[in-house]
């Protein structure tokens, strides 16, 4: 995202960062849709069964949807929470919290994803 | 060698936080923040109920039990403004990246508009959802 110029003088305090900041708007742009997709099916099924909810999930748009939600949400809650970490911790903790929320938010994902394809295939 | 002259003089410190009067900019600002924080809370629970569900039904309907709890509806309508705050004020971040709405009173109409439109939204899943339950 820098031009090549800006690459090579390397002004500026933070001297990378940038793509981080461009995953972060286009993990934002991908939510968008995402996230009202959710959000819109979570309202429809208010009430719904087990059932209900389980053959809506099972369909394969629903599926699909669901994972990219996750994948999409769990990217930019560790690049949102990486930043916060950074500007509030200053202390020796800080770089076991950053540790600690890529492996947390990845752990998430993961079994999000895999509770969603157990639910899609499962007998 | 002589001494630095500056090295014993305190270093300046930009004022603390506390001392600036709030404004729609600032609460906005830090509330994206603190939305996303709680969000990231929400994320967790998104998680849980997707692991329930792929449990089977007593699992599923234990964390639903949970959400229905007054406690849980509570968690829940904070839970969806928070997602409106936070998408609104993300899509005026989307915008601002676009080097577009930086005039004093464009930020002001953009900020008001998401503190509204969060609000409406808000309101309008909930009574559509009640609509739907009932």
């Amino acid at each position: 995202m820098r031009s090549p110029l800006a690459r090579a003088i390397g002004l500026g305090s933070a001297k990378e960062g940038s793509e981080r900041w461009w995953a972060e708007r286009v993990s934002a742009v991908a939510l968008v849709p995402l996230t009202l997709w959710f959000s819109a099916s979570i309202i429809a099924h208010t009430g719904s069964d087990y059932a209900t909810f389980i053959a809506w999930l099972r369909t394969p748009l629903a599926t699909v949807l669901m994972i990219l939600l996750l994948i999409a949400l769990f990217h930019h809650t560790a690049l949102g929470l990486r930043v916060v970490i950074e500007d509030y911790v200053h202390s020796g903790v800080k770089i076991p919290a950053l540790v600690a929320l890529r492996f947390g938010c990845s752990a998430l994902a993961v079994a999000g994803i895999l509770a969603t394809l157990r639910i899609a295939f499962g007998g | 060698m002589m001494p630095s002259p500056t090295a014993k003089r305190p270093r300046p410190l930009s004022p603390n936080v506390q001392i600036y009067r709030p404004q729609l900019t600032s609460v906005l600002s830090i509330l994206n923040r603190i939305t996303g924080v709680f969000l990231s809370v929400c994320a967790v629970g998104l998680v849980i109920w997707l692991v329930a569900a792929a449990t089977g039904p007593q699992a599923y309907v234990a964390v639903q039990g949970a959400i229905a709890s007054w406690i849980g509806q509570i968690g829940l309508v904070g839970a969806t403004f928070a997602f409106f705050l936070h998408l609104c004020g993300g899509i005026r971040h989307l915008i601002w990246d676009t080097v577009h709405g930086f005039e004093l009173r464009s930020i002001y109409i953009s900020g008001w508009t998401v503190v509204a439109g969060s609000i409406m939204l808000t309101v309008a899943a909930w009574v559509v959802s009640l609509l739907i339950e009932a």
